[in-house]
């Protein structure tokens, strides 16, 4: 047998190269958003339906008083706004689980994770990658949401930008702890019903909570408890300009704590290493 | 290396401290003391070898050796539990950054993205391995023109025949030029061609590229004597040496024989293929 000398490794990684892994994650997630065209469609008929048809109906049931951080009156379309923009995050992020525990069955997770950076930048990288897909989304919804009168400020155009990235930063590491823990596709259909309808209806989203605290304190309390309630907050503050400081702690609070819980779920010594190798091999 | 010498027993222990192959620098890969297990259920039991670089090793064994969860292990998808793993003396837990830099892996499963084209999953590989994206095009290039796929650049990788792919997926490892090549069944499932040309190529890249290889497989007919050889049975190592040494020790004329003397008995007919 013959054998060679090898110069040793380098050690650590350049800022060079982390950048590289960054855009490299973002790009490929646009490239498969772009090939999935059917999926950018289904994202915003979600939101836009609820918009179109679901905002209407209720607009006559549902009076909105003047609360923070609106100044007047507004439609029942224009309070729930917000909330469908969180709903488009909310939905990307379990999206991007789904991807991620189909990439894990098929085999290209390993791709990612058998790279030589550090696993927590790596799965924080593809992270960034799945929000900017949804902020995109959010974009395209404020602009069809235009036609339909729905109009905030200029300005709010651009002071949603950090709101909506990290509320999607929030949703998508939340998804990504989710993706650790469900070990096929087809348990994904439990988290539509145990995680999405029950985080998107106790929030929020669609009736302020002094209405809900009218109807019940308990649901109340479980709505002011619900990360998803300060996403949406958040994002209708940042719409018109301004910061919920609360909700911005709560949202900066969970998405570290989603993330790190999503980090250590993916650590080879903790969360993969439980299953065995996945079907067929040996 | 030495083989186990009793070769009607299929729990047969290994010397704790396998002598290395080559003998100026350090091992391609050592594998040392490995234990692991899935719950309750035992999946490698003191499983320890050395692959020198240069080398091309085969780890042959039935389907459930435990030959994918050594393979997890060895590129950190799993955690080590007992024992340890170093690539060219790198530890895979302590340092994994250092250690995966040098290590290329084809997994059994297919893991290249269907919808993206060639080059783009040539280009994502890189960008996972930090390499700027004027020289991964390069690399893609050279790596393409090298497998024969030069042509098909800009394809769809779903339109590949499954021999291509395996071959896109060979020169993918290799775009980060790494050391240390591991396959996991790499010809499974492809013609007998297909299986020849892929084999041939691997071959190629350890006498002319001086990477060391490990290849796992449970197809007789993919290991000549002149190999390196571990014998993987129910967790355990059987034998590792020269094919031909364990050929001889195990008292079998071919490498088919000698597998069926260590494990007692072709237990799993169906599963053997020569």
């Amino acid at each position: 047998m013959t054998s060679t000398t090898v110069s040793p490794a380098r050690s650590g990684f350049s800022l060079s190269e982390y950048t590289t892994c960054l855009t490299g994650i973002v790009w490929r997630e646009a490239l498969r958003f772009l090939h999935q065209r059917e999926r950018f469609v289904s994202a915003l008929v979600r939101p836009l339906v609820w918009l179109f048809i679901f905002a209407v109906g209720f607009r006559q049931v549902l009076g909105i008083s003047i609360i923070p951080p609106y100044e007047t009156y507004i439609l029942y379309e224009v309070y729930i706004a917000p909330g469908l923009m969180a709903m488009i995050q909310l939905f990307n992020g379990m999206q991007s689980s789904l991807s991620m525990v189909y990439d894990r069955e098929m085999g290209n997770m390993r791709t990612l994770l058998v790279s030589p950076l550090p696993r927590g930048y790596l799965l924080f990288c593809k992270l960034l990658a799945g929000t900017a897909v949804s902020v995109l989304q959010v974009y395209v919804f404020l602009l069809i949401a235009w036609f339909w009168d729905i109009t905030p400020p200029s300005i709010g155009y651009l002071t949603v930008l950090p709101a909506l990235i990290l509320s999607g930063l929030m949703l998508g590491a939340l998804g990504m702890l989710i993706s650790s823990g469900i070990k096929q596709l087809e348990n994904f259909a439990g988290v539509m019903n145990f995680v999405i309808f029950p985080m998107f209806f106790a929030s929020s989203a669609l009736y302020p909570l002094w209405r809900v605290q009218e109807g019940s304190p308990l649901l109340y309390y479980v709505c002011q408890a619900n990360p998803f309630t300060h996403a949406v907050e958040l994002i209708r503050f940042a719409l018109y300009g301004q910061v919920n400081w609360i909700s911005l702690a709560v949202v900066g609070g969970c998405t570290v704590v989603f993330m790190v819980g999503a980090i250590l779920a993916y650590d080879p010594s903790r969360g993969l290493a439980r299953r065995g190798p996945a079907g067929g091999e040996t | 290396m030495t083989t186990t010498d009793a070769p009607s027993s299929a729990t047969q222990a290994v010397p704790d401290n396998p002598p290395r192959l080559g003998a100026a620098g350090a091992d391609a890969l050592s594998v040392a003391g490995i234990h692991h297990a899935y719950g309750t259920r035992r999946a490698l039991t003191d499983v320890s070898f050395t692959v020198a670089p240069s080398s091309f090793t085969a780890l042959l064994g039935l389907n459930g050796a435990g030959k994918s969860t050594l393979f997890a292990l060895i590129t950190r998808l799993f955690g080590i539990q007992t024992g340890s793993i170093r690539i060219f003396g790198h530890d895979i837990g302590r340092a994994p950054g250092e250690a995966l830099r040098l290590l290329g892996v084809v997994f059994q499963p297919r893991t290249l993205d269907l919808d993206l084209s060639v080059m783009q999953n040539l280009l994502y590989h890189a960008a996972l391995h930090g390499i700027a994206r004027r020289e991964a095009r390069l690399r893609g290039d050279e790596v393409l023109t090298r497998i024969g796929l030069a042509d098909r650049a800009g394809s769809k990788v779903r339109d590949l025949s499954g021999g291509q792919m395996r071959r896109l997926e060979i020169a993918r490892a290799l775009l980060h030029r790494p050391r240390l090549l591991l396959l996991d069944e790499a010809t499974v499932g492809l013609d007998v061609k297909a299986r020849a040309d892929i084999l041939a190529h691997v071959r190629q890249l350890v006498t002319e590229q001086g990477i060391g290889v490990l290849w796992a497989t449970h197809l007789f007919d993919e290991i000549v004597p002149g190999d390196d050889l571990v014998v993987l049975h129910q967790g355990r190592v059987l034998a590792r040496g020269k094919g031909s040494i364990v050929i001889k020790e195990a008292g079998g004329h071919d490498i088919n024989s000698a597998f069926m003397r260590l494990t007692g008995a072709a237990t799993q007919p169906g599963n053997l293929v020569q």
